[in-house]
Order: structure tokens, then sequence, then C-alpha cells
């Protein structure tokens, strides 16, 4: 129970200003480093989803996924099961190609890793490329051995498999539901 | 019609039945104070000192009143004067509605003279809050913050409305508070809820299983909380404690959701419980606690907190099952309507063996009393014997706080408004000038130390001018006592900056505000005071002169098990 791991937390907001900053001040109240955060609208326009990624205990993400559900623009909250779900990031990496034959390498070994080049200089490519951790270390880890002029990652976007989704309606999610009612 | 924006906040005040208002005007919010300039028939505006006064006012109001309370206040100082306020009413769940404006749009974010971020500032200690930039949004969003405010578990909303929103005009049509939720922003939360959002009742299942738990109990034990005394369930609690024949330990925010003088009450819990409570917490086999969040103030150490117990949790507020005291069953929903099913379902029972046991402990503490001295133990006896039963007591934070929730029996919810989880010292008199106001039938009292008083006492000027004649008890030991107690107990008699060898005289300061004060040090002096007082009919002070070294008792410390009393 009290034993640290990564846990993954979905998050479904109202696409309004405030709301992720909302969000982000729960962790940082707590004390928590946020590992990875990601957001962007659903196909509901009105609605945000937000994933992130904490290092803590169990008892730590149960208490922590209360004081979010209970904010007033968070619809619902789900703790993503790492085992069944898909998460996945994109991470841009860019390539200083001082010579053609650096260049030549480069795209061979952004072929191997079936990333895409989406930017070509004189002197730099630069590499995007969706994976897991494995994938974007592996890559990380080879190109280091030239020059990385910039690299950036998105933070990790998860779906969990099958029919399972953040918008299931729950006993629980009706309980929360109880304190922030309206009528 | 075209309104503008600042006609239109004073017209959905209207829409949600406001008739009070308690602020503090300044640069920003001139256009909404030049319009109740225009509705001051419709609304009854309290001007403060200081608008922490006003944040208190209207707190108290809501909480003696049960109704949402609404404060003004301009940008800057005047937003974050409030903050202390919010916070208070945020930590007690209280309803209040803050309408605060900002610089125009052209000065946002430009570090203009009196700019804020307040929505910024205020985001942990609201319920939900809102920066209203444009006139459009400005109906339903006032709509929304008070809906928000009032309903589930209550408490404070902050409007920050853009000085330019309120001179700017739009067509604006009433709409009466029932049709609120079939438009605008409140329709589409209504939408996005499940069906348990819309019609609020206990699941059943989970009823029927406490019902179970209590029929298989031989030695319960009931814990009355805040949220019991928010859903003014007093009567549904009565009838639950008589059914289920068990004793009910009262928190400090749980003060008057049971009769005082029942003989089913063991008193306070926690911290300074009593004797009676504490060890019928530790020793009883169900705990059913209601609308309590198991605070640090009373579960002192959530590891040996009732650790003989199957505890049950009822709470309207998801959020709060298992945060501090891990629980074994829980019923989401209002206290009244929780309790309303469970005195459906649930047989008599009977713990004769159980109850005898639990009050073969004091449910009191019995205070000695001292010749040719004034205690606080006289103080109280002698103001409930003087005053009406329903008087409302408002306290500030420390030792009065506790003697005074200790000794007097509160009959009602709402009768007892005191600062519990943020402890806000200076908390008192705003409060008791704010439940005045809303009950201006009911005495009100206000029992304060010296330490507590001198913080905000300038809201004496508010008291004498709008004549809510407001009684101040002054428990003055010339010391901030709790601090002192701690001291004294913990801290070996180090007396690090507790002691208040100083100014003013209370008596003279409230003849400076035009009111009426005596300095008392016997019970005599004292209850020819309160007499005179009463007579006078304004606003008075009573300075009660007791001794530094007074103590609350029973006192178990911080973090320790709950029968762990450091002092008896």
């Amino acid at each position: 129970m009290n034993e640290q791991k990564l846990y993954t937390l979905a998050v479904l907001v109202d696409n309004e200003a405030g709301v992720l900053s909302q969000v982000s001040r729960m962790f940082s109240r707590k004390g928590y480093n946020i590992e990875s955060l990601a957001v962007g609208a659903t196909s509901d326009p009105e609605t945000s989803r937000i994933t992130i990624e904490v290092f803590c205990t169990e008892d730590q993400i149960t208490l922590l996924s209360y004081q979010l559900q209970k904010l007033y623009p968070v619809h619902s909250v789900k703790l993503l099961d790492q085992t069944n779900s898909i998460r996945r990031e994109l991470v841009m990496i860019k390539v200083s190609t001082p010579t053609s034959a650096i260049r030549n390498e480069i795209i061979q070994i952004s072929n191997i890793f079936r990333a895409n080049i989406i930017d070509v200089s004189i002197a730099t490519l630069t590499i995007a490329m969706i994976g897991d951790e494995s994938k974007i270390t592996g890559i990380e880890k080879i190109l280091k051995e030239f020059e990385i002029i910039e690299l950036v990652r998105t933070g990790y976007v998860a779906l969990e498999r099958g029919l399972q989704s953040i918008y299931e309606d729950t006993k629980e999610k009706g309980e929360f539901n109880y304190g922030k009612n309206v009528l | 019609m075209k309104y503008t924006g600042a006609q239109i906040v004073m017209e959905c005040l209207l829409e949600q039945g406001v008739d009070t208002i308690f602020g503090y005007p300044g640069g920003t919010i001139l256009n909404i104070y030049d319009a109740l300039y225009k509705y001051s028939d419709k609304f009854n505006h309290i001007l403060t000192s200081h608008e922490q006064g006003a944040a208190h006012a209207a707190d108290g109001y809501a909480r003696s009143t049960g109704k949402v309370g609404v404060c003004f206040a301009t940008s800057g100082p005047g937003a974050t004067n409030l903050t202390t306020g919010i916070a208070t009413a945020y930590m007690d769940s209280s309803p209040v509605v803050f309408i605060t404006c900002n610089v125009g749009e052209t000065l946002i974010g430009k570090d203009s003279f009196q700019e804020v971020d307040i929505t910024g500032i205020t985001m942990p200690i609201t319920k939900s809050n809102f920066i209203v930039r444009d006139i459009e949004k400005l109906a339903d969003t006032i709509r929304e913050a008070f809906a928000i405010a009032r309903s589930g578990r209550p408490g404070p909303v902050l409007l920050d409305i853009l000085k330019n929103v309120t001179a700017a005009e739009t067509e604006y049509t009433p709409l009466p508070r029932e049709q609120h939720y079939s438009s605008g922003r409140l329709a589409q939360l209504m939408k996005r809820a499940s069906e348990d959002f819309k019609t609020p009742s206990p699941n059943e299942a989970d009823v029927d299983k406490l019902v179970e738990m209590i029929n298989g109990s031989k030695k319960p034990l009931i814990i009355c909380g805040g949220g019991v005394v928010r859903s003014r369930a007093d009567m549904e609690l009565r009838e639950f404690a008589e059914k289920a024949d068990s004793p009910v330990a009262i928190t400090v925010m749980g003060g008057g959701a049971l009769q005082g003088r029942s003989p089913l009450t063991t008193g306070m819990i926690g911290m300074h419980g009593s004797q009676a409570s504490n060890m019928a917490c530790d020793e009883c086999d169900l705990l059913i606690a209601l609308g309590c969040r198991f605070s640090d103030r009373v579960a002192l150490d959530p590891k040996t907190f009732a650790q003989n117990a199957k505890i049950v949790q009822v709470d309207i507020d998801r959020s709060e099952i298992n945060k501090n005291v891990k629980t074994d069953h829980h019923i989401i929903g209002d206290a009244k309507a929780v309790l309303k099913m469970l005195n459906s379902k649930l047989s008599q029972q009977s713990h004769e063996e159980w109850k005898k046991y639990v009050f073969s402990f004091p449910t009191e503490t019995e205070y000695d009393e001292v010749e040719g001295k004034l205690t606080p133990k006289e103080i109280l006896r002698a103001i409930a014997e003087i005053m009406p039963d329903d008087t409302i007591v408002s306290t500030d934070v420390g030792q009065h706080q506790m003697w005074a929730i200790q000794h007097f029996h509160f009959d009602y919810s709402g009768q007892l408004l005191t600062s519990g989880g943020f402890g806000t010292m200076g908390f008192g008199l705003g409060a008791a000038i704010g439940a005045k106001v809303g009950n201006p039938d009911k005495q009100v009292i206000h029992i304060t130390g010296d330490g507590s008083f001198r913080m905000n006492c300038n809201e004496l000027a508010t008291e004498q001018h709008y004549d809510t004649p407001v009684i101040t008890f002054i428990f003055n030991n010339g010391t901030l006592g709790m601090v002192r107690q701690w001291q004294t107990l913990i801290y070996d008699h180090r007396y690090a900056q507790t002691t208040l060898d100083r100014g003013p005289d209370f008596v003279k300061l409230a003849e400076a505000y035009g009111l009426k004060g005596a300095r008392v040090s016997t019970e005599e002096e004292l209850r020819a005071a309160v007499k005179d007082a009463l007579e006078d009919g304004h606003g008075y002070v009573i300075d009660c002169v007791i001794d530094l070294d007074e103590m609350v008792r029973p006192m178990v410390e911080g973090g320790k098990q709950i029968t762990d009393f450091l002092v008896q």
C-alpha cells in the first residue's frame, strides 16, 4: 500500500481558462511532482481531457483523485490500469547534421524506429516519433551519440483498452456529484 | 430592456431573494455601488469597518439564517482583505457569495492600481470561483454562483467582475429562480450529471446495511458534525438517536443539532472533549459519524481512533470518505434525507447497560470555583441564566470558545456560530453583527477573549451605527490563554509572546465607539452588567476579568489517543 509507483490519471474537465491550474494545484499542494502532463480538447469541444502521471503511493493517489473529483469543473477522474490501457507519447528531436554522413546515419536510425523526419535544414534534421517509454528512451540514447540540439516530449496520453471509458457512470461517480449538485 | 452590468447584478440578487448585503466600496466596484444607490429601497447594505468584518458578517448571517450570505468588496486590497473570511467560510462549509470587481479589461495583467488576481488567490478557499469578462455571461454566472454556494456541500463562491462589464449594457430578462436550472450553464450542468445528481436521495441498499449494523451493535456511538447543522436536521437526528438508543457526541461544528440538555448527549468530543465522549469513542463497537470529517481536532490519532468500532461515515461530500479515518461503510447524501430514510427503517433499539457505562463518565468538566474570583464557568452560567434560551452565540477562537461550547446548551442548528475549521481569531464580532441583522428578533451575544477581540474590534463602529445590539463578553485574562495553556503544559512555562499586558481599556474603547461598557470581576457585578445591557438594548461590551492561568479541561494533545488526557 505504501510503495511508491507511477500512476496515470485521466481527468475530464470543462474546457475553460483556469481549470488546468486548479487541477495541477492539487499536486503541488501535496508536494507531488508531476512526471508527465498532457491536455487537449476531446470530441466534445466543451471538455478537455488531462492525462497526468505522478509517482506516489496507492493511498495518496486515491485521496488525490477524490480531491480532484470534488472540483467543480471536473467531470470525472479515472485511475488508468497500466496493463489495461495504452500509453503513448510524441517526441520531437532536433539533431545537428554537420556532414552528409551523419545525416544519412540519422535517417537510417529514424527509419529503424519508424520515426518521421519532419524538418530538414542544411545543418539539422528534426525527427518526430510516437511511442512508449522504452521506444523513446531507446532513440534518445542512440541520438545522444550525435548532437541533440533540442528535444521536446508531449507527455503521455492514455486510453483504456476495449469498451471501458472515462464516460461510464458508476455509483462512485454519482456519489461525487452529490456534493456538488446544483439543485 | 437594456440594463448595465451593475443593474444586472442588482436584479440577479433580487432573483435570489437577497435583501441584505455586507460590504465596502472602492474604485472598481463604484458602478455596482452606484446601482445600489438606486436600489437602496430593496437592499439593506451594511457598511463595515474593514472587508474582513464584512466577510465574517455575511458568513454569520448565512450560518444563522441558512440563507446565502452576500458580500461586496473592491479590487486589490479590498479583495485580499476578504481572504481570511472566505477561508473561514470554506473550512466550515458556509454558503456565501463574494462579489469583487477588478480593473477594466484594458488594464488587466498590467499591475494596474489596485489590481490583484483574486480568483487565483482564492482558488483553494472557494467551492468555485469565476471571473466575468463578458456582460452576456454575467446573469448566468451569478445564477450559477448562487446555485453552487447553496447546494450539495455548501461553501463560498467568489465572482470577480471586470469594471468595464459593470458599465456595459445588454438585454436582460428576469428569470424566476425555479427556472434557473433550465437555462444557460446550469442547464448544462444538470445535463452532464448522472441520475443521482438530479434527484439526490440516499442509496437504499447503503442505508439498509447501516440498519443491519445498528441491529448488530451493542455499543453504538453517534458523532454529530457540522453537516447536520448545515442540513438543519435537528428533528431527524433526535428521532434517530432515540430510536438507536445511542449516546451522541458532538463536534464543535455540530453544536446545536442535538438539544444540549438531551439525556443522550455526551457533550463535545475531541481535543477538549468530555471524558464521556472520548471514552465512548474509544470503546464503542459502532461509530456513526454524521456530517463529520474527522478533523485532527476530533480524530487526534487516526490510527487508534475508535479502534474497537466499525466506522460508518454519512456525508454529502464523497471526497471526505476515508480522507482522515478509514471507514467500514459510508452513505452519501444530505444528513436530513439519510436520517429520514434511516428512521423509517430502524426499529427501536435498547442499550441501557452501555448508556449507563458511558454516562458514568462526566459529560461536562467540573471546574473549580474560587471565592472572590470570577471563573469562566460562573460567567457562562450567569449568561445562560439571564439570557433567553434561544440566544445566538458567536465566539472567537481560543479558551473562551472551548469553555462556551462545553458549558452552553445549544438547542438548535444555527445557534452557535464559531470558526471550527479555520480557527479564525476575530471572527466573532462580524459574525454576531451578521447574525443580528439576519435574526432581529433574537438576542445575539459574542463571546471573545482579549486577544481575539483586539483583532477586529473596529466593527464596534458598525454595531453602533446600525444599532445591532450585540452583547460582547470578553474573557479577559491578559494573555493568549490557549497558547499559554500549551506553553504551560508542553513548553515548560516558557511564555513566549503570549502575555497581553497592554491596552486598550475595553470599557473606554466601547465608549469611544458610542457604546456602553462595564468591567466586572465578581459574579454580582457581572449579573448586574448583563441586566444593564439587556435594559440598555444597544451594543454593549462586558470586560470580564479572569485569572491568567485558567485552563480548558480536559485536554488531549494533538496526535495522541483520544483517551490519553494530558489534563483531566
